[in-house]
């Protein structure tokens, strides 16, 4: 909050009694300040404790703690199927966060650039699929399947999660294309440029970076994606959908968990090696 | 979905086309470029399998191949008149949505309000560290309040070691509250987000104004802050409520029998129960009452202003 000197007039009686403002700005500050903290304790309990399963000795989820191992860490690399399942969510995250990052900057283009009679249309079907229910947008993919007799597997997965991922490109780029100015492709196209020339010369670099954020937030709603996978999968289970079938086991939830922790390091490293580079450049 | 030539050729500036457009190359081959592809996708995976449901809604049963003409039947939609259960359970699940948004949306503003206007310089990274647990598995995330809630959880040995209860408690886990607990924790950082961008599109000088003009910071607070904020505050309610009101996998999860909801009886009709007819009806009522709410919504916070320039 800027706290600008007033620019009331100079008019004795007025400036001696200057609104109030600073002391009770600092204090809410402070409050809210707490606030944050409490609130971000709260959401970091829970999930530190699950945490702790994963160096704990004993296989129940309950307190006290009987001892520290680090065994369940190698357990992991000693259980190809959960392996496995990783492997399947890597691949289907990264061919359908592809897949909608290419659809998706091309709606944000087509809305953005064009002016056509369905281009409302066409923004809100994008972006359906945030509204309809994963349980019936789940569903409705499954009577489509078995009505052409195509088999459940990664792909069919796959399909569904570019559709869950695209609403979230769309609306990343159409918030880069609004901000950015549509002179500079008439310029490059009064320079000899053809459209299609001007959009990868100008246009795609100046959004690549939101391109590769968009990427990304598709491929993360992908990886952890559970309630449209659990009905599309076929034999092959993605990472959410085994680590489903696991939790009823209370002897491998620890497997599991350290699994997770292991996840999250990789998504971690991932962030500090992108933002390593984004400074780099 | 058809472009009229002039409107698709105009510029949006207005400015004078350059000749060599209409050529190979131009701007119309790139226009239905990027558009088949994805109206192409949207048709097939989108619009076709919810039609289909529609369609599938009105025939008696499975058997026989789905894509040959059956006499349509309205049975289903006249059970669903007659059994209450399911209505109800829809509006027990809207209830459930409703109160989950609200207080999500009630405890993130504050949260919202000290990052989009206090926190200066370190917002991003605050705002960062609040996303952090959610790089877990969302189902670990619930897991996490099968442990918090459970009858050897964090809250029951915290109550039974300081003395405050004699036995645990298990009325916390495997119902409604359970569900929506996990559900507002799930909530809040992605409720704040929407409160955010609202608060940072107030004016400082909307708020020097009110001070100039003797406001105390709490009468600035509530007769111009908040009122501005209230298209963030409604879209974070939504963001929250249209969601949760079809969610199955949490209910599956810590609901227990008590603690289901809507998306879970069509889940069990597209699953074990295998009557995918029924689901698709049952599907087919939440999906209008869905769209009717995020119409309502999209009225409410006015969508084109965040959209066109």
């Amino acid at each position: 909050m800027s706290v600008r000197p007033g620019n009331a007039p100079a008019m004795g009686p007025l400036t001696a009694a200057a609104p109030p403002r600073g002391s009770h700005f600092g204090r809410t500050s402070r409050w809210l300040w707490a606030y944050y903290w409490l609130l971000l304790a709260l959401l970091f309990l829970p999930i530190a404790l699950l945490m702790l399963f994963a160096v704990n000795a004993n296989t129940t989820l309950a307190f006290p703690l009987r001892g520290l191992t680090l065994d369940w860490f190698a357990k992991v690399l000693s259980t190809p199927a959960l392996l496995r399942s990783a492997g399947n969510s890597l691949l289907v995250a990264a061919g359908s966060s592809i897949v909608a990052t290419l659809l998706g900057t091309g709606v944000a283009i087509l809305f953005v650039r064009f002016r056509f009679r369905a281009r409302w249309l066409l923004l809100g079907l994008s972006v359906l699929p945030l509204i309809v229910p994963f349980v019936v947008l789940a569903g409705a993919l499954l009577v489509l399947f078995r009505a052409f007799d195509i088999d459940r597997s990664l792909l069919t997965v796959g399909v569904a999660h570019v559709m869950i991922g695209l609403p979230f490109v769309v609306l990343i780029m159409l918030a880069r294309l609004i901000g950015f100015d549509a002179q500079v492709e008439e310029a490059a196209m009064d320079l000899g440029a053809t459209y299609p020339a001007a959009l990868r010369l100008v246009v795609l670099p100046a959004i690549a970076p939101a391109m590769i954020a968009a990427g990304l937030t598709a491929f993360t709603v992908s990886f952890d994606e559970f309630a449209l996978a659990l009905f599309l999968v076929g034999r092959e289970p993605t990472f959410p959908v085994y680590l489903f079938g696991q939790l009823r086991f209370t002897t491998t939830l620890p497997v599991m968990i350290a699994m997770a922790v292991l996840l999250m390091a990789a998504t971690l490293a991932l962030l500090i090696v992108a933002e390593r580079v984004r400074r780099a450049r | 979905m058809a472009a009229s030539g002039a409107a698709l050729d105009k510029p949006r500036s207005g400015r004078r086309r350059p000749p060599r457009d209409g050529v190979v190359g131009g701007r119309r081959g790139t226009f239905w470029a990027m558009l088949l592809p994805v109206v192409g996708f949207l048709a097939i995976f989108l619009v076709l399998p919810l039609v289909m449901m529609a369609a599938l809604s009105t025939r008696l049963d499975l058997r026989g191949p789905l894509l040959e003409p059956w006499a349509p039947t309205l049975e289903h939609y006249i059970s669903l008149a007659e059994t209450p259960i399911y209505l109800r359970l829809l509006l027990t699940s809207a209830g459930i949505a409703a109160l989950v948004a609200a207080l999500t949306t009630i405890l993130a503003y504050p949260l919202a309000y000290f990052l989009g206007l206090r926190a200066g310089r370190r917002a991003a990274v605050l705002l960062i560290l609040l996303l952090v647990p959610f790089w877990t598995s969302y189902l670990l995330r619930v897991m996490a309040w099968k442990l918090m809630l459970g009858e050897e959880g964090v809250i029951n040995s915290v109550l039974l070691t300081t003395g405050a209860i004699g036995e645990p408690l298990s009325a916390l886990l495997y119902n409604r509250f359970a569900v929506s607990v996990t559900l507002v924790y799930v909530w809040i950082p992605f409720a704040a987000l929407p409160i955010i961008a609202a608060l940072q599109r107030v004016d400082p000088a909307v708020l020097d104004a009110a001070a100039d003009l003797y406001a105390s910071p709490a009468q600035q607070f509530r007769r111009v802050t908040l009122p501005l904020s209230l298209p963030g505050v409604i879209a974070a309610f939504f963001l929250v409520f249209i969601p949760t009101v079809g969610e199955y996998v949490t209910p599956l999860m810590v609901g227990g029998t008590s603690g289901t909801m809507y998306g879970n009886i069509i889940q069990d009709f597209f699953t074990k129960a295998a009557n995918w007819p029924f689901g698709s009806m049952l599907s087919v009522i939440m999906l209008v009452a869905t769209l009717a709410v995020a119409i309502l919504a999209l009225r409410a916070v006015d969508i084109r202003r965040f959209v066109e320039p």
